[in-house]
């Protein structure tokens, strides 16, 4: 995912003269030859994160397109009032493009994670986020975010769906059932699919959680069957802070009868390393842990 | 407050100010950055209300935004607003704010109140201009020597001088408001790192426009303008 964002950025630089990156070290090596070709477009502040989002936004100020990355933790939180005021508050946008996602970097420690990030953009107006679940949906995605002005966040994972989904905004149903819906954000689809196996649940995929496809929901919520005297079960399975998109979902079912199960990475600083799929299961994210979840819900 | 006011135009601002006096929250530091910002508007940026939009016009970012009575003063004096505008500041129905908005207010080019935010917008507000070729305007951003204080200024002094960002002009107007100061002066931490640098007193105000105009190829220049504490 992150060679398909390098490779698109590349891209996007070539045939659009509005584009700008921003870097703060991370990745400064992987854009070496995108600085070669655009050396007033490819920008690498050193070390300095506060630097890269306001350089973000003064980039902006001219009229430019501004794509800052680094890893999630020092993209989104390390400069938070930069995002705040240096984008939102001028009324410019950017881009922003994180890796590392809740706990890739697993063997690095909590410095390296980041879980909070979208729950955090939801604190500001305007954003939308994309958490593409395949490298094939990253160049869509980030060439549709280069035609507008309006602030944008993908978010790039280390996990990765079998295939490919549409990049359109709207969530897509890829199973049938009538006992209950299930929305896989993100990387969050493979386990999902494997949770699910066998079980009478719609599976539904969503790769752009902001703005959430309310109808998209809504119209998929209509076809499960509530329980007598109970509201249809909707579980939000997402890889990042439990509960990020509860507010969407709430807001765009308030008037239909609903339960909703939040699921995704928990608060706590586990204080330790291994593995990211060692994460997903402290976090109840691994196919066992999803299925039993998800089972227990839906009886 | 106490100033010669020289020619016409300048003595406006005293009756300018008296229009937005009433409602200024951050009096101590309203006026130190007056002299300042009269020279920059009267003798070196290129930009006026006709030419706002214009993508070679001068950019010149307020960053300590706190005290803006000034600002506004000069921006009105200058056409940028209409003087009534400064009758009501901080009102509900006032584009003008104790901080000001780039949103609502002509000729405002950043939005501006937490310190330490403009001088790496700037930075920004510079590449930008040279990745699309116009390598003619200038970017002065005005900071407080207090304002100094917040790190994010020194990311930003960093970089510009080791990558020698010469569209950018900074000013620190030095009130000697900063808690513990400066020991071996504010100039030193921009020329460490390779700006250029004047130190100017602001009421000498042929020597602050000498001092603005001494930007020089390669390197950012900074003019430090000492001031008397003004209320």
């Amino acid at each position: 995912m992150r060679d398909a964002f390098y490779a698109a950025t590349a891209a996007v630089l070539d045939d659009d003269p509005r584009t700008a990156v921003v870097l703060a070290d991370i990745s400064a090596a992987a854009f070496a030859p995108h600085a070669r070709a655009h050396p007033d477009r490819v920008i690498n502040v050193g070390i300095r994160e506060q630097l890269m989002m306001s350089v973000a936004g003064g980039l902006a100020l001219t009229g430019l397109r501004p794509i800052a990355h680094s890893y999630a933790p020092f993209l989104i939180e390390r400069a938070w009032e930069q995002i705040k005021l240096d984008l939102n508050h001028q009324g410019v946008g950017a881009i922003l493009v994180s890796v590392g996602a809740s706990h890739d970097a697993s063997a690095s420690g909590r410095t390296h994670h980041s879980p909070g990030d979208i729950a955090l953009l939801d604190t500001l107006d305007g954003w939308t986020v994309h958490v593409p679940g395949h490298a094939s949906e990253v160049a869509p995605l980030l060439r549709a975010a280069t035609r507008h002005d309006a602030p944008v966040y993908i978010r790039l994972a280390g996990a990765h769906n079998d295939r490919p989904h549409q990049t359109d905004g709207r969530i897509v149903p890829l199973r049938r059932g009538s006992r209950g819906l299930v929305v896989a954000v993100g990387p969050m689809l493979r386990p999902v699919l494997a949770a699910t196996e066998g079980l009478d649940v719609t599976v539904a995929y969503a790769n752009t959680p902001r703005p959430l496809d309310g109808d998209g929901l809504r119209e998929l919520l209509w076809h499960t069957t509530a329980p007598a005297g109970r509201g249809a079960s909707i579980v939000m399975v997402e890889p990042y802070l439990r509960g990020t998109s509860a507010h969407a979902v709430s807001e765009a079912l308030t008037d239909i009868p609903h339960r909703l199960h939040s699921l995704g990475v928990g608060r706590e600083d586990l204080h330790r390393y291994g593995t990211p799929e060692e994460h997903d299961a402290a976090h109840g994210l691994d196919p066992a842990s999803l299925r039993a979840t998800i089972s227990s819900i839906m009886n | 407050m106490t100033m010669t006011l020289a020619t016409p135009q300048r003595a406006d601002l005293g009756r300018l100010l008296t229009r937005l006096t009433g409602d200024e929250k951050h009096a101590p530091s309203a006026y130190s950055t007056l002299d300042v910002l009269w020279v920059l508007y009267d003798r070196v940026l290129r930009v006026s209300p006709s030419t706002l939009d214009d993508p070679d016009r001068d950019r010149f970012l307020l960053s300590k935004g706190h005290g803006p009575a000034a600002y506004y003063a000069v921006l009105a004096a200058k056409g940028f607003i209409p003087e009534a505008w400064l009758d009501h500041m901080g009102t509900w129905d006032s584009p003008l704010g104790h901080h000001p908005d780039r949103n609502r207010v002509p000729g405002v080019e950043i939005s501006s109140g937490s310190l330490g935010h403009g001088l790496p917008i700037a930075v920004g507000v510079a590449l930008g201009l040279r990745a699309q070729g116009l390598l003619r305007p200038r970017v002065v951003v005005l900071l407080g020597d207090a304002e100094l204080d917040e790190g994010s200024n020194h990311e930003a002094i960093a970089y510009a001088g080791a990558t020698g960002l010469d569209a950018l002009t900074a000013v620190v107007v030095d009130n000697r408001s900063a808690t513990h100061g400066w020991p071996g002066g504010i100039e030193s931490r921009f020329t460490a790192n390779g700006w250029s640098a004047r130190t100017v007193d602001d009421r000498a105000h042929d020597d602050l426009a000498d001092a603005l105009h001494a930007n020089a190829p390669g390197r950012p220049h900074v003019v430090v303008a000492v001031t008397e504490t003004k209320g």
